[in-house]
C-alpha cells in the first residue's frame, strides 16, 4: 500500500518556521500523491518557504503563478497533458487566502469545467505569510492584525466561511475535511483522488503556530483538539454515496483549544467571555449537523 | 512574463539547522514507531534499524517529535553553541 512507504518529496532545508503545520500536511500529501504527480501552487506560506530562487525544496515537478489563478493554470497543465494522452495526477496545493478568498473565482470555473483536478487547500486560517491578516476562513472571534482584538472589538466578526459546502454546491466527485493531526485519514483521502477522476476538493487543517500563538512543539496538540472540540469537522463526500464523518468519542469543550492560543486569549477572561459561549455554540451546532 | 527553472531539491544547500535553540535527543526507549518521522515538519527524521535518526544540519528544533512520542524517546536539551 502506497501508505506504508516512507518515500519524503519534500527536502529538508525549506525555509518554514519551525513547528510548521503546512510543511507537516505537504509532506504528508505528497506522501501520498507520490512522484507521478504535477504539483501548481499558488503564493502563500507553501510557495514562499518552498521556493527561494535556485533552493527549491520540491521532488515533483511545481508551477507557481499568481495568488488568483493557480485552478486557471492547472487548467491548462491538466488539458496539455489529457492531449498528449499522458497520465500524471494535477494538484493544486493553495492556502486558505488562495482559496476562499483570491482564487475562488478560478477555483470555480475549474470545478465547472469538471477537469480532473485535485484542489487542496492547507487551511492555516489567515495570511500568515504576510503577518497574519484575517481571511475568511478566519474563524469567529479569532484576533488577527486586521482583526484585532480591544476595547472596541473581539476580533473577527463574520463566521467561517463554508468553503466545502460552495465546492459541494459545483457538484464536484470528492469533497473531503482532513486534519494534520490524523495523517493516516489524510493519507487515505488524498490517495482515493487518484482513483477518482473529475474535479476533487481537500482541506486540510494545519494549525500555525506564528499566528495562532502557541509553542512550536503543540502543532499537533492543538490540531487533535481543534477536532476533539468538534470546531473542526473531519468528513468526506463521494458521489453518490453518503457522507462520512469522523466521529469523536469524548468531545472537549472548546475552552480546551482556546485556552492554549494568543488568538483567542481575549475571550479567557472579562466581558468578552460569551464571545467563547458563542464558539461553544459552533460547535455544539457541528456535533449536531455531522453528527460528529 | 518572467519565468525560472530550478533543480529539485536544492534547498539541501541550505542548513536550517543553525535556527536551532533546543535539540532533540533519542534514548533507548525508541522502537522506531515513526510517529516522529510523519510529524516533523522539517524532514529531517528517518527511521533505520527500528530507531529514529535525526538530520542535525536541518532540525530547527520545534519539539513536534518530543511531544508526540508516546515513549518518551526523544527529549530535548538547550543547545550551547
Amino acid at each position: 500500500m502506497v501508505l506504508a512507504e516512507r518515500e519524503n518529496l519534500l527536502a529538508a532545508g525549506h525555509r518554514a518556521c519551525p513547528g510548521c503545520g503546512a510543511a507537516i500536511a505537504l509532506r504528508q500529501i505528497l506522501r501520498a500523491l507520490g512522484r507521478d504527480t504535477i504539483v501548481v501552487s499558488a503564493t502563500g506560506c507553501v510557495e514562499t518557504f518552498t521556493s527561494p530562487y535556485g533552493m527549491s525544496a520540491w521532488e515533483v515537478p511545481w508551477i507557481h503563478s499568481l495568488f488568483e489563478n493557480s485552478a486557471s493554470v492547472a487548467s491548462g497543465v491538466q488539458a496539455a497533458l489529457e492531449f498528449l494522452q499522458e497520465k500524471s495526477s494535477v494538484v493544486v496545493i493553495s492556502g486558505d487566502g488562495g482559496t476562499f478568498d483570491i482564487g475562488m473565482g478560478a477555483m470555480s470555473g475549474m470545478f465547472e469545467r469538471k477537469q480532473n483536478i485535485t484542489y487542496i487547500c492547507y487551511d492555516n486560517e489567515a495570511y500568515m505569510n504576510t503577518g497574519v491578516q484575517g481571511s475568511s476562513a478566519t474563524p469567529y472571534g479569532s484576533s488577527t492584525t486586521t482583526t484585532p482584538a480591544g476595547r472596541a472589538s473581539f476580533g473577527k466578526i463574520q463566521h467561517k466561511k463554508d468553503m466545502p459546502a460552495i465546492a459541494l454546491a459545483h457538484d464536484v466527485d470528492y469533497v473531503a475535511t482532513a486534519s494534520i493531526a490524523y495523517p493516516q485519514d489524510l493519507m487515505k483521502k488524498v490517495a482515493k483522488t487518484k482513483e477518482i477522476y473529475g474535479p476533487k476538493y481537500i482541506q486540510v487543517h494545519t494549525p500555525c503556530t506564528i499566528g495562532w500563538g502557541f509553542d512550536s512543539s503543540k502543532t499537533i496538540e492543538i490540531g487533535k483538539l481543534a477536532v476533539e472540540t468538534g470546531l473542526v469537522p473531519i468528513y468526506e463526500v463521494e458521489k453518490g454515496k453518503p457522507m462520512v464523518v469522523k466521529k469523536v468519542k469524548n468531545k472537549k469543550p472548546v475552552m480546551e483549544y482556546l485556552k492554549f492560543q494568543n488568538r483567542y486569549r481575549h475571550l479567557l477572561k472579562g466581558e468578552q467571555k460569551d464571545i467563547a459561549d458563542q464558539i461553544q455554540a459552533i460547535c455544539d451546532k457541528n456535533i449536531e449537523r455531522f453528527g460528529i | 512574463m518572467i519565468g525560472a527553472v530550478c533543480k529539485a531539491a536544492g534547498s539541501l544547500q541550505y542548513k536550517t539547522g543553525t535556527w536551532r535553540d533546543n535539540r532533540p535527543e533519542v534514548n533507548d526507549n525508541c522502537n522506531g514507531c515513526g510517529i516522529c518521522e510523519t510529524f516533523c515538519p522539517d524532514s529531517c527524521i528517518t527511521i533505520e534499524n527500528k530507531k529514529c535518526i535525526i538530520d542535525y544540519d536541518y532540525c530547527k528544533g520545534c519539539g513536534i517529535c518530543a511531544n508526540e512520542c508516546v515513549r518518551k524517546a526523544i527529549v530535548m536539551r538547550e543547545e550551547r553553541k
